[in-house]
């Protein structure tokens, strides 16, 4: 290329490595002999990673109990039975005694888990008013088409919250009752319910509109509670910080759940005595049983669970990564083999040059 | 004179070309006169009257020119209008729509607007710029300046370009551009001419000639524009270059015709002429220019009809998900509905859908949803991969060529990846194959052959031209005239060298050549250069000496012998019949003329009178006058005579030429002495070199041949020729005519007067099969007319010996007119010139007339050199597996000859010819072929499809061993035959028998059918094909094929014009295909098939999702990322690698040229590959959503901190996947996959803060934040992506172990031998494809390789050339070796015999078989051929080596086969087959062939 670089036409391309498509590149040959090391070393890492997250999965506690009230399940099924005729179901209450031998480690958390249950279903999940729910006024009295038909109620009020989320919030309650002793008294196990929301949930998203002459009932005045709530959004709570929009309740039912099956957490247990975790002796959850499930055969389950660095209960991962880990092993073995057996025909090649 | 691309530039048949004309003419009158009003009209008043009003409504066209599409207002409406054609974006324009409608939209509405309007104000954008530059160049070009009369000023101002309008007058100077279409109504040039050079138009460098319209032309004063009132008609504006017609209407009523040579064409530039003058007749968009530009080509790639073929499954996919998703939901809604769940949410008025609107609702949504299955960028980026592939194919150097100056030039822009799944090749021979570098090489006169020896050791020493050439300066253009010598200098240097030769040896030379042929066409030093034959020179010499001495004579040439007499003529002819015109290097484009008479040539037959008549100056002149005044109603433009005075005129005559009237009176000659006019102080000196500027090459090459016979040309003008002969001095002949070459014809002719003899002459040169038909037959009674006949016979032996050689062959003729027989054809020569319709057909038959009863002369060998490469690229090509047809207009000998030296065919290998004389015939051989290969097939293991694969291999091998023969045969094939076998009944018959053999040839073929049978072999074989040449000729087979190569050679820019790609030398088809059309299909097919993947895979994790949300279509991953994922975050990588990836390197694609079949096979990209992928697709979504859905189940996860996770994954999985997929990893590829990571999670957690309360539904705020605090979030993008790869990885290496495909090898042998050995690549080649070694190697036993099966039904018997069918040989150096096919009739025969059909009619037959004819060439019968019966020596290489001479005479004893003379055959057949065959000479020429290879 001396010539041509003395003698350089006009048309004469640039000679570099990118326009020459000679850029330096690292060209990788899939065979055997080069995913061998890959293989194995996935393989060892992944076991090795499920190891432990299997066993900080079993580490993990946790009790569940099926309040759904189907006939001769417990003392819930007489409330299931009650509220069979769809809402306004009766205050019913029914209770879940339960003893543990051992101290359940805290953090405890408390979830409800319904299934069946699909919020994710699309003309439910875009049923709601993310304006009004931010406190924005405007938005209070004229809330978005989308939650047609919990938009405005009969008499013509905008309704608040609006939407099919806000409608079905979830409207069981419990209450834990400890027995430190076999027969002694229930003393109830304080129950955190704040912060069981996302922080920028309850602090961004998620605002009351401005107060009126300091009063948040006078800022939702004009508005209707949706169909299915026996009170206005604002009394939701008497505690003024969980009251309306910013109630922790709502805030976590708004966020949608991913699955039809699915857990909310209703109350954290770390307070008083319990900041341990829940000392063993016998217990008794007191619940509020409103919520309609069995309609369209769903299940209210109560748990109680603690939790890892990974978060909840769930040994999946861990047998994931163990599996995943045995096959890379498994292909690494086929691997080899087809590396002995072509390494032979390499060499036989090389012997031929 | 065989240039097939002439054909173009001289009127076709005249019957064909006709065109009605009714009503389609325009009417131009000068614009400077007042517009014609009422009192114009009188009753009388013409038809044209009326028309030059309507003219001058008509045509108000400005010379403008606007290439753009659009205009600022038009813009947006015109551009939306053009997408839409696009079905593709009507349909995402549909989704987007849909969203509109709120029971069933997915997305924001104006969200899902976004990607489609993304899309489309891209494309806009593109065409915005587009337009916008090319309304800058409009502008430059409109802004250019030029000469106007203006009526206001009564002079010539300057104006610009768009200002002229149609019957402005223009004035134009040298070298200035023509701005519109002109018709030449003056010249500075006193005899009315004008040159033009075309080269912007068709880019041939020589000039061309312009004559003023008649009846202008002879002007005595200054043309004024004010004074003119004719009204010309024409044509309406069309776009052939080739033709004008109109005519002009003078004042008084009389008619003019007009004719292309009377139109300067705009874009041409004026040469040679210092002023002229002409109106304009079309301006602007109608000038034949512009009509002629059709703007770049847009064709459809294979792969992108595969890929749309794809893209409807894909919808079909889309539509099977979407109803499936229905039905799923409508049950779901039945199953909930009535109990009132809390989740179901009721119609806004209350009411409960009913499932069949919800299932109905749900398959409209979740179309919109799964929308992105039908990938939206997948055209865009087709479109941006295919642009950086062209640039890329532009840039490459090796594709640049420095004689030229010139890249590879990519004019279509979107079918680069059909370069990669060629598999028929379609060639051109002369300028695409060959050099179009005509070199005379040999000649024979008078039956007497003069090999030029020299001269072909001469050549042959360029061939091995060495490097110390590069030390000889570059020519410029003060050097030109000296090239000469110093170039014999250098030969003798050189002819000491032996070193190799390969491109960069001749570089100097061709650098050099090509810095003069910017000037001067066809005239690079090694045309120029041409050592003459000792013998011949000498009696030249002897010619000329004598006739210096008795040119005073009465007959000066009657006392030279026959054979010197020939041989002067001989000389003549080749000096002058041509229409070479001479510069002088000095002062380039400037005339060297002499001028003695101021005549044109003979128009009328008073001008004939005039000229002829014994009385010739002063009667003559006086009766010019009164013939003159007499006759001036006659049609011809001589009607400005009778407003001059004879007097004056004679007058002016004499005092511009001041010369005495002896000149006039010797008629045409005048001694040296005073021809030489004193007041051109530029005129030549003996000594300076001449340029010669021919049409073609071939032309070029003759009369530089005479010239270094020292016969040269040194003068033409439209009237006469001058030739320097050194004895004789100046010899000028009057020229009278020139008829002109065309390609029925096949010659050309001119008429002059000798100056000697005072003799009309009319010398014809043309091929010979045309020119021997012509000749005066001669009775073998007298002894003249036997030496005659001997001669013709002679020549006609030695023009097949030429023709052997590959040189291509011209016989050169002379007629003797008598004053009476002249005038005769003048009379209806005339009124054919000057007649308006019709014109071309009756010169044509006038023309015919003239040529007959002909004197053979002699004929000349034209060596068209092979180009560089071209044997080493057509087998790489081969080895490609690709099959390569050469379409040539040449004849068969000269194309056989060619093909065998560029190897197309191979020595050893059967060549089946096919000659028949009729359909019947045709079909009957046709049979017996098909037959005779299937025969043959059956002992080869493959049958049909193995054709190209036993071409390939053994050629593979040969290449490597040069020992084994190929099996398959060749086919060759005439023109008369190929238009018998193209026909729809034999069409099968014939790609069925092409389809078996290696190449075909076919010879004699028209423009027509050469695309015929691309387009036979496209649609019948399916197969892709591509077609290269360089001509005019090839443009319809270009424009046919599937991808059309134009060779940007000597011959112009037609074949360029239409092309896909313009390529400057054949040898770049190779490394065009075999790399970058390897490259462009690999890779666009990876990315088409990886963006399929990619979108179902993702679609995949919404479909799955469906399962989980009651089919209610909703999505758990963001709308954004949704829309915006194949856009933006996942589309980076895959341009990268779709530009960049290079599955295998260049050097091994060029070292294994069979890598290419990859692509023909569709390998990459086959039904098979994309639902493989598309099952790989929907693994990958199902890992990819059951991994999070796994490791969230029963957890409080919200949706869309779920559904981000999983959009993670996709990403990561997509990279990882490509990652596999990616073989070479550049910087750029991990740039672009660490900038799409970034990205994702730059603009999600943007995206995720921006804004708390917006984007419903998803009102995704601080999700992403969250999930990087949450460590399953990692945990789960670490696992899904490996899992859902490992499938693949697993079966990628083991596959890539232990079956690896050839391009996997071919990048394992790269990467262990990177770049430099490349013979331990060679042998390692061979041990990669163990299976074709061998099967090659049993082929080469189990069959015959030795039968040449040489089938010519024969030709007309009364014709005396007997062409011989195959006579194969090679013939490149100078120690002649001659190869033979050995034949074996027998077997042949017989074969035939047990099935021609046509045997029932025996009467029929017409045998002309080889001892007639070889009876009638007495030289050649006297050494028999030995015809070499050694088939069944094992040992037999297929390399038969015979001298020279018992070739010529092994022509004869060709076997030529009637279809239905059967017994004749057959004893034919043993009469050849029993001489003796000489099996030990075979032996020892063996050995003297592989000392050969």
């Amino acid at each position: 290329m001396t010539w041509s670089a003395t003698a350089r036409g006009a048309h004469q391309p640039d000679n570099t490595a990118f326009t020459q498509q000679r850029l330096p590149a690292w060209q990788p040959l899939l065979s055997a002999s080069i995913t061998l090391p890959l293989f194995f070393c996935a393989g060892l890492a992944f076991i090795g990673l499920g190891l432990g997250l299997y066993y900080s999965s079993n580490g993990i506690k946790e009790l569940e109990y099926d309040y759904t009230g189907n006939p001769g399940t417990g003392n819930c099924s007489v409330c299931a039975a009650e509220g069979q005729g769809r809402a306004p179901p009766p205050n019913c209450s029914c209770a879940w005694y339960f003893s543990l031998p051992e101290l359940f480690p805290g953090p405890v958390y408390l979830y409800y888990e319904l299934t069946n249950f699909y919020q994710n279903n699309r003309r439910y999940g875009v049923s709601r008013d993310d304006a009004q729910l931010s406190g924005l006024p405007s938005a209070l009295h004229h809330p978005v088409n989308e939650c047609a038909p919990y938009q405005f109620s009969a008499a013509g009020l905008p309704i608040a919250p609006c939407g099919a989320i806000a409608n079905s919030l979830f409207n069981d309650s419990f209450s834990l009752w400890h027995q430190r002793r076999p027969g002694g008294p229930y003393v109830e196990v304080p129950l955190d319910r704040a912060a069981i929301a996302w922080w920028t949930d309850y602090h961004v998203k998620f605002r009351n509109p401005p107060l009126v002459n300091g009063s948040l009932a006078l800022a939702f005045r004009g508005t209707a509670p949706p169909p299915n709530w026996h009170r206005p959004v604002y009394e939701l709570s008497p505690d003024p910080n969980n009251t309306g929009f910013i109630n922790q309740d709502f805030v976590v039912w708004m966020r949608t759940a991913a699955l039809p099956t699915f857990r909310k957490l209703y109350a954290r247990i770390r307070q008083g005595n319990y900041t341990a975790g829940l000392p063993r002796g016998a217990y008794r959850v007191n619940i509020t049983y409103n919520y309609p499930v069995r309609v369209f055969g769903g299940h209210k389950l109560i748990i109680f669970s603690n939790i890892s660095w990974m978060g909840g209960k769930n040994p999946f991962l861990g047998i994931a990564y163990l599996v995943v880990g045995s096959l890379c092993i498994l292909m690494g073995f086929v691997m080899l083999v087809v590396y002995i057996r072509y390494q032979d025909q390499n060499d036989e090649d090389d012997d031929d040059e | 004179m065989q240039r097939e691309s002439e054909s173009t530039e001289e009127p076709e048949p005249p019957g064909r070309r006709r065109r009605r004309r009714e009503g389609r003419t325009r009417t131009v009158r000068s614009n400077l006169l007042p517009p014609p009003s009422a009192e114009d009209s009188v009753a009388g008043a013409t038809k044209g009257e009326r028309l030059q009003r309507l003219g001058c409504v008509q045509h108000v066209a400005d010379n403008r020119l606007k290439t753009t599409k659009y205009t600022l207002l038009s813009f947006l409406p015109k551009n939306l209008f053009e997408q839409f054609h696009r079905l593709a974006n009507v349909y995402f324009v549909f989704i987007a729509l849909l969203n509109f409608v709120p029971a069933v939209n997915a997305f924001q509405p104006g969200l899902a607007l976004a990607p489609v309007l993304f899309i489309l104000a891209v494309t806009a954008f593109k065409d915005l710029w587009e337009d916008y530059s090319r309304y800058r160049s409009d502008h430059e070009i409109n802004h250019l300046g030029c000469l106007v009369f203006s009526r206001e000023e009564k002079k010539y101002v300057n104006r610009f370009w768009k200002e002229i309008h149609v019957g402005d007058f223009v004035r134009l100077r040298c070298n200035e551009i023509i701005p519109a279409d002109i018709l030449l109504l003056s010249s500075s040039d006193p005899d009315g001419l004008c040159h033009i050079e075309t080269a912007n138009l068709d880019g041939e460098t020589n000039l061309k000639r312009r004559q003023v319209v008649r009846g202008f032309s002879e002007l005595v004063s200054e043309f004024n524009p004010l004074t003119f009132t004719s009204v010309i008609e024409c044509e309406k504006p069309n776009n052939d270059l080739t033709r004008f017609r109109g005519c002009i209407i003078h004042d008084n009523g009389k008619k003019a015709g007009l004719y292309k040579e009377n139109l300067l064409l705009r874009g041409c530039t004026i040469r040679n002429t210092e002023a002229v003058v002409g109106i304009v007749i079309y301006a602007g968009h109608e000038t034949k220019a512009l009509l002629n530009n059709s703007g770049p080509r847009y064709k459809r790639s294979q792969l992108e009809r595969q890929m749309n073929c794809d893209v409807l499954w894909c919808v079909l996919l889309l539509v099977c998900m979407s109803l499936f998703s229905a039905v799923g939901h409508g049950l779901w809604m039945q199953r909930y509905q009535d109990k009132k769940a809390l989740f179901d949410v009721p119609e806004s008025d209350g009411s409960s859908l009913s499932p069949v609107t919800a299932a109905v609702y749900s398959f409209l949504t979740m179309i919109i949803v799964l929308q992105v299955l039908i990938p939206i960028s997948l055209y865009v980026s087709i479109e941006i991969v295919k642009v950086c592939q062209v640039y890329f194919i532009n840039q490459d150097i090796e594709l640049y060529d420095e004689e030229t100056d010139s890249q590879l030039q990519c004019r279509a822009l979107n079918i680069t990846e059909d370069l990669g799944q060629i598999q028929y090749i379609f060639s051109d021979k002369t300028g695409t194959l060959t050099e179009n570098k005509m070199v005379f090489r040999r000649c024979t006169v008078s039956g007497i052959e003069y090999s030029h020896d020299a001269n072909a050791q001469r050549l042959a020493r360029y061939q091995e031209a060495d490097s110390e050439e590069e030390e000889v300066p570059r020519g410029g253009s003060s050097q030109r005239g000296s090239i000469g010598s110093h170039q014999s200098i250098r030969i003798l240097h050189r002819s000491q060298s032996t070193k190799s030769y390969w491109r960069t040896g001749s570089r100097a030379e061709a650098k050099r050549a090509s810095v003069l042929s910017k000037h001067t066409a066809f005239s690079s030093p090694m045309e120029k250069d041409i050592t003459p034959d000792p013998k011949l020179l000498e009696k030249v010499n002897e010619c000329d000496k004598y006739l210096a001495i008795s040119r005073h004579q009465e007959h000066p040439l009657a006392q030279l012998s026959p054979e010197l007499s020939d041989v002067f003529d001989f000389f003549i002819a080749l000096t002058i019949c041509n229409t070479v015109v001479v510069t002088s290097p000095d002062q380039p484009r400037q005339k060297v003329r002499v001028r003695f008479e101021l005549k044109s040539p003979v128009k009328t037959i008073e001008d004939f009178l005039r000229r002829f008549t014994p009385s010739r100056l002063t009667s003559g002149c006086s009766s010019i006058g009164s013939l003159a005044t007499n006759k001036s109603s006659h049609k011809s433009g001589c009607s400005f005579m009778s407003t001059l005075s004879n007097d004056s005129m004679l007058f002016r005559l004499e005092e511009r030429l001041g010369q005495p009237t002896p000149a006039i009176a010797s008629n045409g000659y005048s001694s040296p002495a005073d021809s030489w006019e004193p007041e051109y102080p530029q005129e030549p000196q003996p000594k300076q070199e001449l340029r010669f500027e021919a049409e073609s090459p071939d032309e070029a090459a003759l009369v530089y041949a005479a010239k270094a016979y020292n016969c040269a040309l040194v003068d033409r003008l439209h009237d006469q020729v001058s030739v320097e002969l050194p004895h004789l001095g100046r010899l000028t002949f009057e020229l009278l005519h020139t008829l002109g070459f065309d390609s029925i014809r096949k010659r050309m002719s001119v008429v002059i007067r000798h100056p000697l003899t005072d003799e009309i002459n009319v010398y014809t040169k043309g091929a010979d099969s045309v020119v021997m038909d012509l000749l005066l037959p001669c009775s073998s009674d007298d002894a003249r007319g036997q030496h005659q006949n001997k001669i013709r016979s002679k020549t006609q032996n030695y023009l097949n010996l030429y023709a052997m050689e590959g040189l291509r062959t011209l016989c050169i003729a002379k007629r003797v007119l008598s004053k009476e027989e002249y005038a005769c054809w003048l009379q209806s020569h005339l009124e054919a010139e000057s007649s308006v319709d019709n014109r071309e057909e009756l010169l044509f038959q006038s023309a015919i007339r003239l040529e007959t009863n002909l004197h053979l002369l002699g004929a000349t060998g034209i060596e068209d050199r092979l180009q560089d490469g071209v044997p080493e690229t057509i087998t790489k090509l081969r080895q490609a597996g690709l099959q390569i047809w050469v379409l040539t207009g040449d004849k068969q000998e000269t194309a056989i000859n060619i093909a065998y030296a560029c190897k197309l065919l191979d020595h050893d290998e059967e060549v089946i010819t096919l000659n028949a004389e009729s359909q019947e015939a045709c079909a009957a051989l046709l049979d017996q072929c098909l037959h005779h290969v299937q025969s043959r097939g059956s002992y080869t293991p493959e049958k049909t499809e193995s054709c190209v694969n036993v071409g390939f291999s053994s050629l593979y091998l040969a290449s490597a061993t040069s020992t084994v023969s190929g099996p398959s045969p060749s086919l060759v094939i005439d023109g008369r035959s190929l238009a018998y076998a193209l026909d729809k009944n034999l069409e099968d018959k014939f790609l069925f028998l092409a389809k078996q053999c290696r190449s075909v040839l076919c010879c004699r073929s028209t423009p027509l059918q050469k695309s015929m049978v691309v387009k036979l072999v496209r649609s019948k074989l399916k197969a892709m094909t591509l077609a290269i040449g360089d001509g005019a000729n090839d443009v319809s087979m270009i424009q046919v094929a599937d991808v059309g190569v134009g060779i940007s050679g000597q011959e112009g820019m037609q074949a360029v014009m239409a092309s896909d790609f313009a390529v400057p030398r054949f040898r770049y088809l190779e490394r065009l295909l075999i790399v970058h059309g390897h490259w462009c299909y690999s890779r666009l097919a990876n990315m088409v098939l990886y963006f399929f993947y990619k979108n179902t895979m993702f679609v995949g994790l919404l479909f799955w999702f469906q399962f989980y949300c009651g089919f209610s279509a909703s999505a758990m991953i963001d709308q954004w990322y949704l829309i915006f994922f194949n856009l933006l975050f996942s589309s980076l990588p895959q341009l990268v690698t779709g530009v960049l990836d290079k599955n295998v390197p260049a050097h091994v694609l060029l070292l294994k040229p069979q890598l290419y079949k990859s692509g023909q096979n569709r390998e990459e990209y086959r039904p098979r590959a994309f639902w493989l992928n598309m099952v790989d697709a929907a693994f990958q979504s199902l890992i990819c959503f059951f991994i999070p859905y796994l490791a969230y189940y029963d957890s409080d996860v919200d949706m869309f901190t779920w559904g981000t996770p999983i959009t993670a994954i996709a990403l990561f999985t997509f990279l990882l996947h490509l990652g596999i997929e990616t073989k070479t990893w550049t910087w750029l590829n991990w740039t672009a996959c660490v900038f799409s990571i970034f990205l994702f999670f730059t603009v999600a957690l943007i995206y995720n803060a921006s804004c708390a309360t917006c984007y419903p539904p998803s009102n995704p705020y601080w999700t992403m934040q969250a999930l990087l605090g949450d460590p399953v979030f990692y945990l789960i993008c670490l696992i899904a992506p490996i899992t859902a790869l490992l499938p693949r990885l697993f079966f990628r290496a083991l596959q890539g172990s232990l079956f690896p495909t050839q391009l996997q090898l071919a990048r394992q042998s790269a990467k262990k031998y990177p770049k430099k050995p490349e013979t331990t690549k060679e042998t390692l080649a061979q041990k990669h494809f163990p299976g074709d070694t061998k099967t090659e190697l049993s082929e080469g036993m189990n069959t015959s390789p030795f039968e040449t099966l040489s089938k010519d039904c024969a030709s007309e018997a009364s014709q005396h050339t007997q062409q011989p069918s195959c006579s194969p040989k090679t013939n490149r150096e100078p120690s002649t070796v001659d190869i033979s096919v050995p034949l074996r009739e027998d077997t042949v025969l017989e074969d035939l015999g047990a099935q021609a059909p046509g045997s029932s009619r025996p009467d029929e037959a017409v045998l002309e078989a080889c001892p007639e004819n070889s009876k009638r060439k007495p030289t050649s019968s006297s050494q028999e051929a030995p015809l070499p019966s050694l088939f069944n020596l094992p040992s037999f290489s297929s390399l038969n080596w015979i001298s020279s001479l018992s070739l010529v005479s092994g022509l004869g004893s060709v076997l030529q086969l009637s279809r239905s003379s059967l017994q004749m055959d057959k004893q034919d057949g043993e009469f050849l087959s029993t001489p003796p065959q000489p099996d030990q000479d075979l032996h020892g020429l063996q050995g003297q062939a592989t000392d050969y290879f």
